[in-house]
């Protein structure tokens, strides 16, 4: 029998940063991860000396194709003055900065480190929309990508099996979609910090300016029913149904459990952490599911001691409204066919019983995709440290939270808990 | 039958002469479908090459309106989207294929479940001869 998984050695978040996301003309990778560093150095109570740092792991997927410049490991320690010390970057797809985050882990864990920085960087906006799908696709099975399959494609073809085998449709996927538009502006980081209220009043003003008849939109269902503003990108997926091209940073400081209290009166402890792999969706056990995310949190679940019913709240990977419908299922917070009834029933509202996704979400936040995974992990570290200002969840005493990366279309998930103890 | 590298390219090269093919493993019987040099079911690396009933059903599918650039230079884009889905086979395993035969600016009537039949598509994209699987309503 498999052993349960376990860290030799416990290991704290100290510290935490990120960028601004959006899209940034005036801004490259090296600005990006400044703003996160800085951040992240003034959020150290007690404060850190660069110096203790020992060691760098970075995310980026694609800074070679996105900006022509790889190698990005080195940059940043140089940046950050790190140099000579060992940088490694790790690349998983959208999920490569969880994986930056826990190989740091595992270097503390084993002994080898006691103070390691990790983080994530991508910068996509200099190229045009066409070439950032080429770009993402890349990260795509070869047989998907061969016929045709686009990153929106892929989950696209999610969402029909989905609706087809448990009776969803689009009004289920709009529910995500206006809930994260709720939640944004509250997030003074997030690239799109606007209810869909506040984006249907724009425009309709917009319309007005130019003296055509204003388009008149009773709800934000109808809004985002209307093919106009909305359009089809890959049905059932819609424009508002996934994230946008963005520019951004993250990055956190971890330290031995042992040390935590050098830095800080309050640290937040790594409860438990998993990885998983998955087949590409021609082969994949289900098609409204991904193994690999369920794989991962097994695993996070069983070093932590933890069930899904302890995560108080959670960053779920919705790079398309359908992913987060099926992912909250996949990490057990709903039952198999039950997770858009209880999205539905307002259960991951701000204010609801399950809050997921109080950053925004990828949606409204912004994805850049190697950025993305230690951006989750600082929405978890910031609620959990109470400093969320106004989209700080209202529950009171909150201990436990997690993060769900996902990588390509499934090919590489995490999920990461933390704890205040 | 014998033949080449249980590989991609060979795959690929045997939909351009319009035959659909997987792999049995020899040890164990599974059938994989692309095929695979390493069965991993037994792990076993003595597998040779089937050919593949092309008859299923649909099992998910999608209209792209935003075509990747090898779509574009097909001639897809906003006003004239395609259709791509998986396809659970007859006889076992899925693959991802074109659809055709189907109306990809009406997605409302394309029904999971429908029996589909192989169809191979050749196209000459950047004056390259290209082939894809593809699959029709049976
Ligand atoms: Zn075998």
């Amino acid at each position: 029998m498999k052993k349960r998984p376990k860290l030799a050695r416990g290991v704290a978040v100290v510290g935490a940063g990120m960028s601004t996301f959006g899209m940034f003309k005036e801004k490259d990778s090296k600005d990006l991860f400044a703003e996160a560093f800085r951040e992240l150095r003034a959020s150290v109570d007690r404060g850190v000396d660069p110096r203790e740092i020992e060691a760098l792991y970075l995310g980026n997927f694609s800074n070679d194709f996105f900006a022509h410049q790889a190698h990005w490991a080195p940059l940043i320690a140089d940046l950050t003055g790190l140099v000579p010390k060992p940088a490694t970057r790790t690349e998983g797809a959208c999920a490569s900065s969880a994986l930056a985050f826990r190989e740091g882990v595992i270097a503390i864990a084993s002994g080898l480190y006691d103070v390691v920085l990790v983080g994530g960087v991508e910068e996509m906006s200099k190229r045009s929309t066409e070439e950032v799908a080429e770009g993402l696709a890349l990260a795509n099975t070869p047989y998907a990508g061969r016929v045709g399959f686009t990153f929106p494609g892929v989950f696209g073809a999610v969402a029909t099996a989905y609706f087809a085998r448990y009776g969803a449709s689009r009004e289920h996927l709009m529910n995500v979609t206006i809930k994260s538009h709720n939640n944004a502006p509250l997030n003074p980081k997030a690239q799109f910090p606007l209810t869909i209220r506040n984006i249907m009043t724009t425009k309709s003003e917009s319309v007005k300016r130019k003296d055509l008849t204003a388009p008149d939109w009773p709800t934000e269902k109808a809004f985002l029913g209307d093919v106009a503003v909305n359009p089809i990108v890959a049905w059932p997926l819609h424009l508002f149904d996934c994230c946008p091209i963005s520019d951004g940073a993250s990055a956190m400081l971890l330290v031995a459990e042992e040390l935590a209290g050098e830095f800080t009166d309050d640290p937040i402890y790594v409860a438990g952490i998993g990885q998983g792999s998955g087949r590409g969706l021609h082969r994949s056990l289900d098609l409204t599911s991904f193994e690999a995310t369920r794989y991962a949190a097994k695993e996070a679940y069983s070093m932590s001691g933890l069930g899904p019913e302890d995560i108080q709240f959670c960053e779920v990977h919705d790079c398309f409204s359908i992913a987060e419908i099926v992912h909250v299922e996949d990490l057990g917070f709903f039952e198999p066919g039950e997770g858009y009834k209880a999205i539905a029933d307002g259960a991951t509202r701000l204010d609801g019983p399950k809050p997921v996704n109080t950053s925004g979400g990828l949606k409204c936040k912004g994805h850049p995709v190697g950025a993305t995974g230690v951006s989750q992990l600082y929405e978890v570290w910031t609620q959990l440290k109470g400093k969320a200002g106004k989209r700080q969840i209202p529950h009171g005493d909150l201990r436990v939270g997690a993060a769900h990366n996902l990588g390509g279309t499934g090919g590489t998930c995490t999920f990461t808990i933390l704890e205040r103890r | 039958m014998e033949g080449p590298l249980l590989s991609d390219i060979a795959y690929n090269r045997f939909i351009a002469e319009e035959r659909l093919t997987g792999a049995r493993c020899r040890n164990c019987g599974a059938r994989w479908i692309p095929p695979r040099p390493i069965c991993v079911a037994c792990y076993s690396s003595n597998l040779e090459w089937i050919d593949v009933n092309g008859k299923g059903k649909l099992a998910a599918f999608t209209c792209i309106h935003i075509p990747p650039p090898s779509m574009a230079a097909q001639g897809y884009d906003r006003k004239n989207p395609y259709c791509v889905g998986v396809v659970e086979l007859d006889d076992g395993g899925r693959v991802d294929a074109r659809i055709e035969g189907v109306d990809p600016t009406n997605p409302e009537s394309i029904t999971i479940g429908m029996p589909m039949k192989v169809k191979f598509l050749h196209r000459t994209v950047n004056g390259k001869a290209e082939s894809y699987l593809a699959f029709e309503p049976a």
